[in-house]
């Protein structure tokens, strides 16, 4: 049984790790809310955005002159996977999650014979994925520099994907990213960028003039599309860190509060102990007298 | 008629107008309730709204506008031009200097004009390039 005082430093210990933890939620959640409005903040952008690109690459999608960062180049062979993660940790199985989705996809591609490529965003992901998969890395964003993630952020990733794309390093792009559902629910998400897809029923609605043409609106918006698709994932990734870094430290502090309540237990079963060892000791000596 | 300014990063106006002059990538048009429904790139330039209380100016270096029932107008940046400082418009001017002196090719006349509108709008507002 450890003695008094090692238990009495074990708690003190344990207490100040709980007091952090606190604190580290309590940031985690202002944090998410502001993450949360900047989400909510981008979303009128991204949704008129996608809407009249939607219908743009519905209509011009078919024809044989379509950019290729819409009709793809004819190939999938070489896959770009962009894999996003924080700069921090201690935020749960975030990283995991996004790194395990992704490391299942470069498998599964690299089973099929295609060419893997991996660019990593975060400092975290660089690093789950290195070891295993550090052959197939061909770049790394950092981004702890950077406090608030602002669309200029991701206009950069953006632009440096597009030059590998246009020197025909890679056929297909895909992001992978954590969508923020609630405080206790992440989802890892993988989403093609490149070529562009979006969904069908874009709503071919209304007829449109086009100025100066419909080809160089589309050929102009395509690669603004990468860069909105990436600053959303960015956005919702922000949000999912903090989520998943707020119930990892309440898990944190509820775990450090039972095991002081165990300690605390234990720490008086003993003095107790000593106290009745004392007590036994001084009445045998009295009736020896 | 509604009209609508919006960056990435947020919302910046959203009013009922009487006209909008946007400086379109061929040339500047304003918009008026009925418009034909048109879709047109922007060019770096000033973006006035007019409405019963007066107008309103922002500075936009590029995007595009939908007009439709509305106008909606998706700007990567855009800014009152009160904001822009010539702090800011210098900002912007070097990127697309960069930009022009590093283009080659087919996209090197692109963002010549890129940079030429850029300057042309800092002497509509005052600010040297």
């Amino acid at each position: 049984m450890p003695n008094l005082k090692d238990l009495k430093t074990r708690i003190a210990s344990v207490k100040s790790t709980r007091k952090i933890t606190k604190a580290m939620q309590m940031v985690a959640a202002a944090k998410l809310r502001r993450a949360q409005d900047a989400a909510e903040s981008s979303r009128p952008y991204t949704e008129r955005f996608n809407a009249v690109l939607g219908g743009l690459a519905a209509s011009a999608g078919g024809s044989d002159a379509a950019p290729r960062l819409l009709s793809g180049t004819g190939s999938d062979q070489t896959q770009l996977l962009i894999v996003m993660t924080s700069e921090r940790g201690l935020c749960g199985g975030f990283n995991a999650n996004i790194a395990k989705l992704a490391k299942t996809h470069a498998d599964k591609l690299a089973g099929q014979g295609k060419t893997v490529k991996i660019l990593t965003v975060g400092k975290k992901g660089r690093e789950s994925m290195k070891r295993e998969y550090g052959k197939y890395s061909i770049g790394h964003v950092d981004l702890s520099e950077i406090k608030r993630i602002g669309y200029a952020d991701a206009a950069r990733i953006a632009a440096d994907v597009l030059k590998r794309f246009d020197a025909g390093e890679f056929d297909v792009a895909t992001i992978f990213y954590s969508k923020f559902q609630s405080v206790i629910s992440q989802t890892p998400t993988a989403q093609q960028i490149i070529p562009a897809s979006f969904e069908a029923d874009a709503e071919a609605s209304t007829l449109y003039d086009y100025e100066p043409s419909e080809e160089a609106i589309l050929a102009d918006l395509l690669p603004r599309g990468v860069a909105t698709q990436i600053f959303a994932a960015l956005l919702e990734n922000g949000a999912s860190e903090q989520g998943a870094r707020m119930s990892a430290m309440d898990n944190a502090t509820r775990n450090a509060g039972e095991m002081i309540e165990k300690l605390t237990i234990q720490y008086n079963r003993s003095r107790q102990a000593v106290i009745t060892n004392e007590l036994i000791e001084i009445i045998s000596g009295a009736e020896a007298l | 008629m509604q009209f609508e300014l919006v960056s990435p990063e947020r919302k910046l106006a959203s009013e009922e107008v009487d006209a909008v002059r946007i400086p379109g990538a061929d040339g500047d048009l304003t918009a008026m309730a009925d418009h034909a429904p048109t879709i047109t790139s922007l060019r770096p330039g000033i973006l006035t709204i007019e409405m019963s209380g007066g107008e309103r100016n922002f500075a936009v270096t590029g995007g595009f506008a939908e007009i439709g029932a509305g106008v909606t107008v998706l700007a990567e940046r855009a800014l009152p031009v009160a904001d822009v400082t010539q702090e800011v418009f210098s900002g912007w001017v070097a990127e697309a200097r960069k930009a022009s002196d590093e283009a080659v090719d087919d996209v090197a006349d692109a963002a010549a004009k890129l940079l030429a509108d850029m300057v042309a709008m800092g002497d509509t507002i005052g600010l040297s390039a």
